[in-house]
């Protein structure tokens, strides 16, 4: 077993059990849901919605070289900077060469999933640079030093009362405020950090290809903030989330509030053209966009599993799976958790160490049904399955098992051999301990139907 | 109506009482019944795992002992989903595909079938209990199956059905899944029989007895009182 496989299984035993985990996730999920079932009413069809969505991812990712190109050109035009980065290293240095070029002491940032997959904060504290998160859900995981636990709701699995001796113990506050007592203690801290940074970072939930620019979202205002007083802003970016037009925003951002949060439509949206013109009276002096690969061009590469970069980072594929709901975010230990996760982890951080999360489903084909740009996902994840069976990743004595049931399976004489208890004997002795103690095996009945209707002659 | 059985491999090997009360109803509802005792599997066991090729050899056996305009009822939404859209993909490759025709294999769901083809709703059976109805996967999300067993069950003399807010939660059998990742498997299991009992139910009920195998196991290890049925158990009891 991988050594990643053998993390997940004892993280999920632990989460799996924990009935305290279980309640504070159902309860969390459960709101989640109540928001969306409510919130999806305003798609007369929703149907639609998604299948046009679908269409439209599917026609940028057929051609992204060309859509990104063309968001490069009009980007520049406008006198903003593209930075194209394979690696994680490559999108590090250059965070850190424009970090030394500014003379950069501190770093505010809005929330973002790749400067987590670059793994961006400890980089630049190594560097001597504070970076600060902005973002209240991020901003108590930063003061926790633990990795978002879901991709839109980083701190779902913390309660009010934890997150209040959170900061009672790091920042001092009193003991026991209440939510609105902490988000304006926050507020008073973080209102000094925007105002004393070099650098705002932010991430992008769409690049725009047509016009050259960024669309934000977020709730908190705290993007805004961040791209507003800073003199610089970089926005760093997973090269799969550009869409052809800014006028595609009319579906994708209804789509993605009431799928990720229930929201008709989430409370600040900012398209970000560039850095300020000589006539106009705010923003930033410097614009950079990082546009990162890291493994997306393996998933481009395979035909079938190039859906998966249709995804538009909502996070309800991981509010309706029964496996996140039962393990948790941190489970995965990886950046992506939940079905999404599942699926493209194993293209971006190898298919060995990771294979064991498409088999880590039951397969119930929730996350595909809700999924707002159709992704197949749960086949997406058979398919994995099939890829690490094509690579010889599966166990010799999985194969000989496979080889046995298919005999049987060609064989009917071989499925009535023996009578049910031999049957119960020899699957006992194969199954007792992977069936588990919590569960009391299935009694094979005497004889098999097939037997049965033979015997009564029908 | 004439009608070819298809008995899942497990159902065969595990419920065969349930496979005949299927049988019961199906003729009450006015349809003949063929078996072809060559059956075995559909295949899927092999594809959940990844194993492509494998699964490709059973399910071609599939074609050959299904092959014909009958239609096929099985008592599993899972297999019959399986069936139906996967056999496609499973056999793609295969120099046999014109010929085989796997596309049009008219295979239906119990319940699908009695209601969907047969135009059957009541079929005169009493049940004295209360149970929840559970969704299985496959009949809900594959099969697209949602009021059939509900107005079945409607029609059944004695039954209260609760409606219970988790019924189309996945159980958390999975196949190799309720092994290779037992703890997980049973949670979600286990949420899925308390709130059953919960909710005052002496049954849970399910077009597919891979859930309930799953279930019951947990029902029995723990000895709480809860039983599970296959729907065609219930739809085949005149009194209790």
């Amino acid at each position: 077993m991988h050594e990643q496989e053998k993390i997940f299984q004892e993280e999920s035993r632990i989460k799996a059990t924990d009935l305290e985990h279980r309640r504070k996730i159902n309860y969390s999920l459960t709101q989640s849901d109540i928001a969306f079932q409510k919130g999806k009413n305003v798609f007369s069809d929703l149907e639609s919605a998604r299948k046009r969505a679908k269409n439209i991812k599917w026609e940028t990712i057929e051609h992204l070289n060309k859509y990104l190109l063309e968001f490069e050109k009009k980007f520049t035009e406008r006198g903003g900077k593209v930075i194209w980065a394979e690696n994680p290293q490559q999108a590090l240095d250059a965070v850190l060469q424009i970090c030394k070029q500014k003379q950069a002491k501190s770093v505010v940032k809005s929330k973002s999933m790749v400067t987590e997959e670059i793994h961006l904060n400890p980089f630049l504290s190594r560097h001597g640079i504070e970076v600060v998160e902005t973002d209240l859900g991020e901003y108590i995981q930063q003061l926790s030093g633990e990795a978002p636990y879901h991709m839109v709701a980083p701190s779902m699995h913390k309660s009010r009362e934890e997150v209040a001796r959170l900061f009672h113990d790091k920042l001092n506050a009193p003991p026991g405020l209440a939510p609105e007592e902490l988000t304006l203690f926050t507020r008073q801290i973080l209102r000094q950090k925007y105002v004393d940074a070099d650098i705002g970072i932010t991430g992008v939930n769409f690049l725009l290809a047509d016009i050259g620019a960024v669309a934000v979202t977020e709730n908190e205002g705290n993007a805004r903030l961040c791209t507003s007083f800073p003199k610089t802003h970089i926005a760093i970016t997973g090269i799969e989330k550009i869409l052809p037009s800014v006028n595609d925003l009319a579906l994708f951002w209804p789509l993605l509030a009431t799928h990720g949060s229930g929201q008709q439509v989430t409370v600040y949206n900012t398209i970000f053209s560039g850095a300020r013109k000589e006539n106009e009276t705010d923003g930033p002096e410097d614009m950079y966009v990082i546009l990162l690969d890291n493994g997306r061009t393996n998933i481009l590469a395979d035909v079938t599993a190039r859906e998966s970069l249709f995804c538009i980072r909502c996070g309800a594929c991981l509010n309706v799976c029964p496996v996140f709901k039962n393990i948790g975010g941190h489970t995965y230990n990886a950046t992506y958790g939940g079905p999404i996760g599942s699926v493209i982890t194993p293209y971006l951080s190898g298919l060995k160490s990771y294979k064991h999360l498409s088999y880590a489903s039951s397969l119930c084909g929730a996350c595909t049904q809700v999924c707002p740009v159709h992704i197949n996902l749960h086949e997406l994840l058979l398919y994995n399955r099939n890829k690490s069976v094509k690579a010889h990743c599966g166990s010799r004595s999985e194969k000989i098992g496979w080889l046995l049931w298919k005999k049987a399976c060609l064989n009917r004489a071989m499925m009535n051999i023996t009578n049910g208890r031999i049957k119960n004997f020899m699957i006992k002795l194969l199954f007792r301990k992977s069936w588990g103690d919590n569960r009391s095996l299935p009694d094979f009945a005497p004889k098999t139907f097939n037997e049965l209707w033979e015997a009564t002659g029908q | 109506m004439h009608v070819n059985l298809f008995i899942p491999c497990f159902v065969d090997q595990l419920y065969p009482q349930t496979a005949f009360n299927m049988i019961k109803v199906l003729k009450k509802a006015g349809c003949t019944v063929h078996y072809n005792t060559e059956q075995t599997c559909c295949g899927q066991p092999a594809y959940n795992a990844g194993y492509w090729d494998e699964c490709r050899s059973v399910a071609e056996k599939f074609v050959r002992d299904f092959g014909g305009n009958e239609y096929i009822v099985a008592p599993s939404g899972s297999c019959t989903g399986f069936v139906r859209n996967y056999y496609g993909k499973v056999l793609e490759n295969d120099g046999h595909k014109n010929e085989m025709h796997h596309q049009q294999l008219p295979v239906y769901e119990f319940t699908e079938f009695l209601t969907a083809v047969l135009n059957v709703e009541d079929i005169g059976a009493t049940f004295k209990a209360s149970a929840v109805y559970h969704d299985a996967c496959g009949a809900l999300r594959e099969c697209g199956i949602k009021d059939a067993p509900r107005k079945l069950l409607q029609h059944v003399k004695g039954l209260q059905l609760i409606e219970a807010p988790d019924c189309e939660v996945c159980c958390g059998f999975g196949g190799t899944f309720a092994v290779k990742f037992e703890p997980i498997s049973i949670a979600m299991g286990e949420q899925k029989v308390l709130n059953a009992i919960e909710m005052g139910a002496e049954y849970i009920i399910s077009t597919d007895l891979s859930c309930l195998l799953h279930l019951d196991g947990y029902i029995r290890k723990h000895k709480l009182a809860l039983k599970t049925i296959h729907i065609a158990d219930v739809l085949s009891a005149t009194c209790q």
